[in-house]
């Protein structure tokens, strides 16, 4: 599989590296190690780096989704940082960046 | 055949070969274990035989006897191992005829044929990448000089994708009063996924109701690509604007409209990202790039251009279809 997952604890949360592309075949990967963490009672934001994450598609948006749902309930924020120009236009189009919170790397999206 | 006859072949085919040891009865031993499989012998029955028929006519060592004994053990468990093959080839072929039976079904959930409407040229493509698709569209044909065009597209492949698009035409059915509405037709939508759909699921789509008489298109987005507007007088092609939450992600979703006035030679092109997320070579393709690929042929029948636009992404793509494929292209004829 395409993708390499890392987690680190850092004050209030976590933070989930992942690298590689997202697609049908990884995001249940990257889904079962993130649900985890967006509903553990303790955890208040749980940041996804995806700075290394050169693809993702609509099979990896509706993981997203789900994770926020999972999150709202437990009351934890959902952040996604350092997203690259395409997956910025990919999370613009479908409307993901207006219901979650995305901080982009930089540069103009293709 | 009965168990007593199979042995008796075996043993006229052990005894034929030891006699004269010739490739006909290789041969013969090779069709007969195909025979063998076809009637479902398992390999320690096999083993039986031939322990009989050796029995009956060679004088055999009390070791050589016994070590049947351990080979028939053996191969019991290739017996079972290919019962359960054989049990797991019947349940595929029942979930492949049952797929097959779904994939016809699906195919009664999308227009049977293009509208063709006096003043339009109307070109479409789609093409699953699997069996079944995740990419829906639809045309709703109206009396008050509308035509409504809907491009949708189901997160994740295979049957659960395609089990959604059931709810999403029945519901567009019962919603062609909104037909000329494409923001309210959207909302719509978008409560009837939200309530019915799994979590980590959502449409996209984009609706666009065209205005024969006007040949105004007015359209809203939901999470979809809008696609591109191709104006003749400039001969360039835009990108259409518009976003709005995809469909089923919240219950109070609203979308805004857009409006374009097409004059006559003017394109407008829907499609499902099928169309644009794949590999060219090392890199993706670029939105620059499909462009110049519509301009390439842009003159030609809009069925042309959405059949050569899939033939060209084809090869670019090394002949691999990541994604359904999903084209519509509308043409201001008059």
């Amino acid at each position: 599989m395409n993708v390499v997952i890392d987690t680190k604890q850092v004050k209030d949360g976590s933070v989930l590296y992942v690298r590689g592309e997202i697609d049908a075949y990884t995001a249940p990967l990257v889904s079962k190690q993130l649900l985890p963490l967006v509903t553990a009672t303790d955890s208040k934001t749980v940041s996804i780096d995806l700075r290394h994450v050169s693809y993702m598609d609509s099979t990896g948006v509706g993981m997203l989704i789900g994770a926020l749902k999972a999150s709202k309930q437990s009351g934890c924020q959902l952040v996604l940082e350092n997203v690259t120009p395409r997956i910025q236009r990919l999370f613009r189009i479908t409307g993901l960046s207006k219901i979650i919170p995305v901080k982009p790397l930089g540069g103009e999206e293709d | 055949m009965s168990r007593r006859h199979l042995k008796k072949k075996y043993e006229e085919l052990l005894l034929a070969f030891l006699r004269l040891g010739a490739e006909d009865q290789l041969y013969s031993a090779q069709q007969l274990g195909k025979w063998f499989l076809r009637q479902n012998v398992a390999p320690e029955d096999i083993i039986d035989f031939h322990l009989a028929a050796l029995e009956h006519h060679v004088e055999l060592s009390g070791p050589v006897r016994a070590s049947f004994q351990l080979l028939t053990e053996v191969m019991i468990e290739y017996g079972i191992a290919y019962r359960e093959h054989l049990f797991l080839r019947d349940k595929q072929q029942q979930l492949e005829s049952e797929i097959e039976v779904a994939v016809t079904m699906q195919h009664t959930l999308l227009p049977e044929e293009l509208p063709a409407p006096s003043a339009l040229d109307i070109g479409m493509i789609s093409v699953p990448c699997k069996k079944m698709s995740g990419d829906y569209y639809n045309f709703l044909v109206r009396d008050d000089h509308t035509l409504g065009i809907a491009v949708a597209d189901i997160v994740g492949k295979g049957i659960p994708a395609a089990m959604s698009m059931s709810m999403i035409k029945y519901a567009m059915d019962g919603l062609s009063g909104c037909a000329a509405f494409p923001a309210e037709m959207l909302c719509h939508l978008n409560r009837v996924v939200e309530r019915n759909i799994d979590p980590s699921m959502f449409i996209t789509m984009v609706y666009g109701a065209y205005d024969l008489q006007e040949h105004r298109f007015r359209y809203a987005v939901a999470g979809h690509e809008p696609g591109f507007w191709y104006r003749s007088c400039r001969k360039e092609l835009y990108d259409l604007e518009g976003s709005g939450l995809a469909l089923g992600l919240q219950c109070d979703s609203t979308y805004e409209e857009y409006e374009l006035q097409l004059e006559q030679g003017d394109l407008i092109i829907l499609f499902t990202d099928g169309v644009t997320e794949r590999k060219v070579g090392n890199h993706f393709l670029r939105r620059t790039e499909l462009k110049a690929l519509i301009m390439e042929l842009i003159d030609l029948p809009c069925q042309e251009i959405v059949d050569s636009l899939y033939r060209k992404l084809l090869n670019l793509s090394n002949h691999e279809l990541p994604d359904d494929h999903t084209m519509i292209a509308i043409r201001r004829t008059k």
